[in-house]
This record gives C-alpha cells, sequence and structure tokens, in this order.
C-alpha cells in the first residue's frame, strides 16, 4: 500500500542525507520525497511517499523517529487529505496535430510555458493519477523529456499537522 | 572572556564530569590535544584509534559515565569507525572527538580529509559536524545527554581545525533544546495492568532478560519480580550478570550456543516477558519458529525495537526500572510448587555442560570454570569474539550485574584487550581479565604496551589453539569432509616471549592438572600477565543451533 508521511524536521545540514540514508540501509523504498521550508525558519516540511505493507510503514516511522532531528511525524493516509505535484513535458508536436495537443492541455487544465517552432513545454499540477493520465495523454504527440516534483499533502478540514501537534484554528 | 575553541571544548567536557579520555593525536586535533595537556583531563595514549574507542566503551560499562575517545581526521576518524558500530549494536554512551581538516579545505579531498559524519551516519546515535566555534559548548552537552539518555548509544563530533582555533565567547548551555528528542521512561499504565494479568494467568511463564537491566541498572527489580511469580529467567550474552548465576530460576543464556535449559524454556512458554532486549537473531535463531507457543510481552526503552524481529502481544516502551517497579506493585506471589519443580526439572538439561567440563586434555571450560572459583566476585571480565567468549558466556558463573564486558552485536574481535583497559581505568582496584584467543588478541595486540606504559595489572588468559577456531567449527559443520580454508594461524608469535618483548610476565598452561597452580600465580602478580594456555584445534562449543534450526534442535555431539 502507498503510504504519504508528513515529517515535520529541523532545518539543518544533513537531515535530508539522513532521512534518505536511513530509507535505503533498511531496504524501504522512496516513491517520492519533497522538502521544503515551512512557516518557521527553523523547521522544515518532507513529505514521502512510501510504498509498504502495514508493518514496514510502522518500521519505517519508529526508525525516522529516531533521528534526532526529526521532530514530528505524521501518517496521513488514513485521512482525507489533497496532495499535488508538479510535472513539466518537452512535447515535439507536428505542425499538423499542434492544436490538438492544445487541447489535450486544456482538458487537463495544464499551461503552455514555452513555445518553439520544434517543441512546446507543458505543466500540469495535480495527483499522482492525473499526471499519469496526462503523460498518457501526450504520449502520441512525442515526449522528449519529463522533470516531476515529489508530492506534497495536506489534510482537509480545520487541522493543522505542525511540530507541536495537531492545531485546531 | 574569549577562549579558542579548543579550551571551550575541553571546559565543556570537564562540566560534564569527564577525567579521562582516550586520545591519538594528529595533525588536525592537535589544539584540542594542547588544550588537554593544559587541563585536568588525563589522557591514555592507545596504539590505534579503534583501540581508543573499544576503551572508551569499555570505560563507560565500568564507570557508568559517557566514555570520551579522540581522534584527528581522515584515517584517524576512520580507525574509530569499529568502536564505534560496537558500542552503537550494544548501546553503549560514548562521544568521540574528531578533528577536521580547515572548514576552507572540507569538501576537497584535502591531506587527511573524509566525511566522516557521513561515514558514522548509520552507526552512531547521532553525529554534529561543527561549523561555528560558539556552537562548541552546546553541542558537547547535547551530545553527551543523547549519548547516556533514552537508549544510550555512540555520538560523534566532528570539530575542524580552524573552528577549535577560532575565538570564542565562553557561554555555556544548562538547557537543552532538542524537540525531536524525548525518551519515554514511563510504561502505559493500561499495557502494565495487561502484562501482570497474562504473567499472573500464565502456565509457563519465562522471562527473558538482556543488556537493558544492566544498561537501566534493573538487576534488584529483575531478582524480586523472577521469585514473586515464580518465573525461570535466561539472560542473553549482554544480560549476563543481571541475574544470579547459582539462582534456582536461572536456566542460563538462550540462543545457539545457549544452555539446553535456556533454549528449551523458551520453545516451552506460554508467555515471554522480554525485558531491555531486542530479539537478536543469535538468540532466536530460525526467527519464524520462534517460541511458537508464547504470548510475548516485551518492553524496551526503544519502540523501534518493538516488533521489529518478533511480534509482541503487549508492547511496553519504557525504561525497563520502571516499568518492572510499576508492575511489582500489581503482581500477587505466586507459589506454585510444581511449577518449581518443573523448572528444576528444566534445569537439569545444563548437566550436559557440566559433563563437558572433565576431561585428561586441557580444554578452555577447565580454565574458565577454575577463574570463577578463584576469582573475587566483582572481578571485570572482558573477552574477545570466538569461541573462548562462547566458553566464558556458558562456564563462568556471572554474578554481579556489569562485570561482564563483551562484544555482542556487531561481535569485533579486538575488543577484549582495549576495553580490559577501559575497565581498568574505570576501576583501578578491582581485577581485570581479558580472556582472548589467538585470532581476536591479535588484532589489538600493541594495546599490550598501552597496558605496560599505564602499569595496569590486567591478566590475559589467552586461548591459544593456534587457529580460528569458531570460524574451523562453522567450516567443519557447514561443509563437512571438506578441506578447512583459511583458519590456521600459521605464524603466530611465542606469545609468552612477545608478552615479555612488551615487559608482561608470561606463564605457558599445557597440563590440566596445572591450571590451579598457575592462574592462582599469574592473578596474583601485581603485573600484567600473559597466561598462553595450549588448546587443541578441535575443542569446538556445544550446544549449536546451525542457521534457521529451532533454537530446541542443539547439536550435541
Amino acid at each position: 500500500m502507498r503510504h504519504t508521511l508528513s515529517i515535520l524536521v529541523e532545518n539543518r545540514t544533513g537531515v535530508l542525507s539522513r532521512v534518505a540514508g536511513l530509507f535505503s540501509r533498511r531496504g524501504y523504498n522512496i516513491e517520492s520525497l519533497s522538502v521544503s521550508t515551512t512557516d518557521k525558519k527553523e523547521i522544515s516540511r518532507m513529505t514521502i511517499v512510501v510504498e509498504g505493507d502495514q508493518k514496514t510503514i510502522e518500521q519505517v516511522t519508529k526508525q525516522l523517529h529516531k533521528l534526532i532531528e526529526v521532530i514530528k511525524i505524521y501518517n496521513i493516509t488514513g485521512e482525507e487529505f489533497v496532495e499535488r505535484g508538479l510535472a513539466m513535458f518537452r512535447v515535439i508536436p507536428t505542425p499538423e496535430n499542434r492544436a490538438e495537443l492544445m487541447q489535450v492541455v486544456d482538458i487537463f487544465r495544464g499551461h503552455i510555458l514555452d513555445f518553439s517552432p520544434t517543441s512546446m513545454i507543458v505543466e500540469i499540477t495535480g495527483g499522482e493519477k492525473k499526471i499519469l493520465a496526462f503523460e498518457e495523454a501526450l504520449k502520441p504527440f512525442g515526449i522528449a523529456e519529463v522533470v516531476r516534483t515529489g508530492e506534497i499533502a495536506m489534510v482537509r478540514g480545520g487541522k493543522s499537522k505542525n511540530a507541536k501537534g495537531e492545531n485546531n484554528d | 572572556m574569549t577562549s579558542t575553541g579548543a579550551e571551550v571544548l575541553i571546559r565543556a567536557l570537564e562540566q560534564q564530569g569527564v577525567e579521562l579520555v582516550f586520545g591519538y593525536p594528529g595533525g588536525t586535533i592537535l589544539p584540542v590535544f594542547h588544550s588537554i595537556s593544559k587541563s585536568n583531563i588525563k589522557n591514555v595514549l592507545t596504539r590505534n584509534e579503534q583501540a581508543a574507542a573499544h576503551a572508551a566503551n569499555g570505560y563507560a560499562r565500568v564507570s557508568h559515565k559517557v566514555g570520551v575517545c579522540i581522534a584527528t581526521s581522515g584515517p584517524g576518524a576512520t580507525n574509530l569507525v569499529t568502536g564505534l558500530a560496537n558500542s552503537f549494536l550494544d548501546s553503549i554512551p560514548v562521544v568521540a572527538i574528531t578533528g577536521q581538516v580547515k572548514s576552507s579545505l572540507v569538501g576537497t579531498d584535502a591531506f587527511q580529509e573524509v566525511d566522516i559524519t557521513g561515514i558514522t551516519q548509520p552507526i552512531t546515535k547521532h553525529n554534529y559536524l561543527v561549523t561555528d566555534a560558539n556552537d562548541i559548548a552546546r553541542v558537547v552537552n547535547e551530545a553527551f545527554f543523547i549519548a547516556s539518555s533514552g537508549r544510550p548509544g555512540p555520538v560523534l563530533i566532528d570539530l575542524p581545525k580552524d573552528v577549535a582555533m577560532f575565538a570564542c565567547s565562553e557561554k555555556f548551555f544548562d538547557q537543552l533544546d532538542l524537540p525531536g528528542y524525548k525518551p519515554n521512561y514511563k510504561g502505559h499504565a493500561i499495557q502494565v495492568k495487561h502484562a501482570c494479568e497474562a504473567l499472573q494467568k500464565a502456565k509457563h511463564p519465562l522471562i527473558y532478560a538482556g543488556g537493558g537491566i544492566i544498561l537501566a541498572g534493573a538487576y534488584q527489580q529483575l531478582q524480586t519480580l523472577a521469585e514473586r511469580i515464580s518465573a525461570p529467567v535466561v539472560t542473553t550474552l549482554m544480560g549476563l550478570g543481571a541475574f544470579p548465576y547459582e539462582h534456582s530460576l536461572f536456566l542460563g543464556m538462550p540462543g545457539v550456543h545457549g544452555f539446553p535449559a535456556a533454549n528449551y524454556g523458551l520453545c516451552s512458554a506460554d508467555v515471554i516477558l522480554a525485558l531491555g532486549v531486542r530479539f537478536d537473531e543469535r538468540v532466536t535463531s530460525a526467527v519464524e519458529n520462534f517460541a511458537p507457543k508464547a504470548k510475548i510481552i516485551h518492553i524496551d526503552i526503544d519502540p523501534a525495537e518493538i516488533s521489529k524481529n518478533v511480534s509482541s502481544h503487549i508492547p511496553i516502551v519504557g525504561d525497563v526500572k520502571t516499568v518492572i517497579e510499576d508492575m511489582l506493585k500489581r503482581l500477587t506471589p505466586v507459589n506454585n510448587q510444581q511449577r518449581l519443580n518443573e523448572i528444576a526439572e528444566l534445569k537439569s538439561k545444563n548437566e550436559y555442560l557440566q559433563q563437558r567440563i572433565q576431561s585428561d586434555k586441557l580444554n578452555p571450560r577447565q580454565i574458565v570454570e577454575k577463574m570463577s572459583e578463584i576469582l573475587p566476585a566483582d572481578t571485570l571480565i572482558t573477552t574477545e569474539v570466538g569461541l573462548h567468549q562462547m566458553t566464558v558466556a556458558q562456564y563462568y558463573r556471572h554474578c554481579y550485574p556489569g562485570c561482564f564486558l563483551t562484544s555482542g552485536g556487531l561481535g569485533t574481535m579486538g575488543y577484549g584487550l582495549p576495553a580490559a583497559i577501559g575497565a581498568q581505568m574505570a576501576a583501578p582496584k578491582r581485577k581485570v581479565v581479558c580472556v582472548a584467543g589467538d585470532g581476536s588478541l591479535q588484532m589489538n595486540l600493541p594495546e599490550m604496551a598501552t597496558i605496560k606504559a599505564q602499569k595496569l595489572p590486567i591478566k590475559v588468559v589467552l586461548i591459544n589453539n593456534s587457529c580460528l577456531g569458531m570460524v574451523r567449527q562453522l567450516e567443519d559443520v557447514s561443509y563437512p569432509g571438506e578441506d578447512l580454508f583459511a583458519i590456521d594461524l600459521e605464524g603466530n608469535p611465542d606469545f609468552c616471549r612477545l608478552a615479555e618483548a612488551y615487559g608482561w610476565q608470561s606463564y605457558r598452561l599445557e597440563k590440566t592438572e596445572d591450571i590451579d597452580k598457575v592462574l592462582i600465580e599469574a592473578f596474583a602478580s601485581d603485573q600484567p600477565v600473559l597466561i598462553d594456555c595450549i588448546i587443541d584445534k578441535r575443542d569446538y562449543v556445544y550446544p549449536m543451533v546451525l542457521a534457521d534450526d529451532p533454537l530446541d534442535k542443539m547439536l550435541m555431539p
């Protein structure tokens, strides 16, 4: 099963390598990872999507907790949440199907970021499934390059998942 | 007031109560050694940094303080690695300080530069690369707290030379700001209640206790608990001494080379109370066949150990001493004569071990048994790793907690001799004996010079079979009938003459009838002594559980 972990860590050099190293040496597989600072500059948030059964995820969580710089771990998999990733595709349309490509981008509510006589860069944001569906739709046009971010996620409703715990606003 | 980073470092160590460090100097760590020389801290110069790390481990285990080792950058730092991994796996509080090339050179593959914080990430509880001298006091304070609290372990501080030489403010911290580190000491009350109910209802309860009991100082509580509910006790290699060897409830050490009674006991128990243990594969053997009938109650301070190897039915995260105390408030005495009879019956299976002692040929069991008889009960015993180590585990009558220092998790050949240095420095008045094999002893052999230089009256009982005995046994059993490979220690020196070259006294023991005389004389000496005991190559350790076999399938020829 796919699990989404939202992890608050101290914003210090080396934290990312500690977390990534833990996954690799204990044989856990990271599906996607994204890191950035939060509204507090001393705290960063990592969103990690990891594949594994309940037992594996329990071990991942406990081992992550042992890292001194990991402050809080939320496994939000069981909750209602929104997730977003961003992807950019360099596509090589022909003059004949260029209009069709622009329609596809429109259907997925994507954007065209760059336009040249021989290629286009299109952008999409969305959950894992939407991005994969968009990629499938672009394939007939010829994809020359893909760049994707890891996913980020936030639980729906008024509850925040912060370093100090869950806060009701 | 301003000082250099190195001066602040040394004062921060003094504030932590450090009186002694095990260090080996070099270019980048020189400012730190210069500051040590101006302080009241004593440095013990080992002959290899690995030995400094093991000595710090031995010192920590005996003094109940944090052991400190210091090395220079590059090869000095990498030599510490085995020692740190050893302390990590056995949960021993050690702080390692390494020099680093100056900040402007970090990352350039400079002379004697290695990324030691990167290298030690998986084998330290935490580590630091200090980039600002003003952080030194805070980092030292945190490092000692992290090393010694919760589940103890090693912490490394990497200090670039220029940071050690910077002028910085001498501001000390007693406040800790570690938002992500909050060890849990108190067990969950409802879980404690469940555990007590399960134990009271059990027909064949068994206590499986480990190194956590010794680290938590919970041996009295353990004994009270076992006697209260009339439960037999097995202790792991790391837990030997946590429960009295002579006690009627003691079944011995379980595992691959365990006591028969301990292994049978684990297989037949209906409730197992696991205290400060981690269900290591050396104990469980085939994990899927481990304790098939048992409901498992697991108490450990490290949540990640719960259900890591063996699923537990009643997990309790907390300090094992605090949790046992809470349990004792609930548990009512169980007086069940039938159960005590069953335990006595189970214990009789250990007679197998006794039967293996008698022989006309000199064997290590006779030697270790005699050691037990003549050494004072508070003697500190260290071992290397191999057949001699298992012999000490099986035949030495461990009766005091914390007197047996061995490399449990990592199984480090070369641990025993330097650990003896640390042990003797922590307890100058106690007897310290290192039992070694001829393979292991040679891993950190030059420490004989450190022992001489420090005037430590350490005794080495060398179980000398001129080969790598444990590997020999493994090859013999795994590939029967085939030629033995790469285990013959051809070219071994004459260890008695070698000892004399280091300024030690020495004895050679070849006959059973000389054991008493040689041991008594050697142990009475106030000098370091090596006793070279000549043993047959085919003298193996039994019982033996083969890989992937269940614990009750013991090889006993």
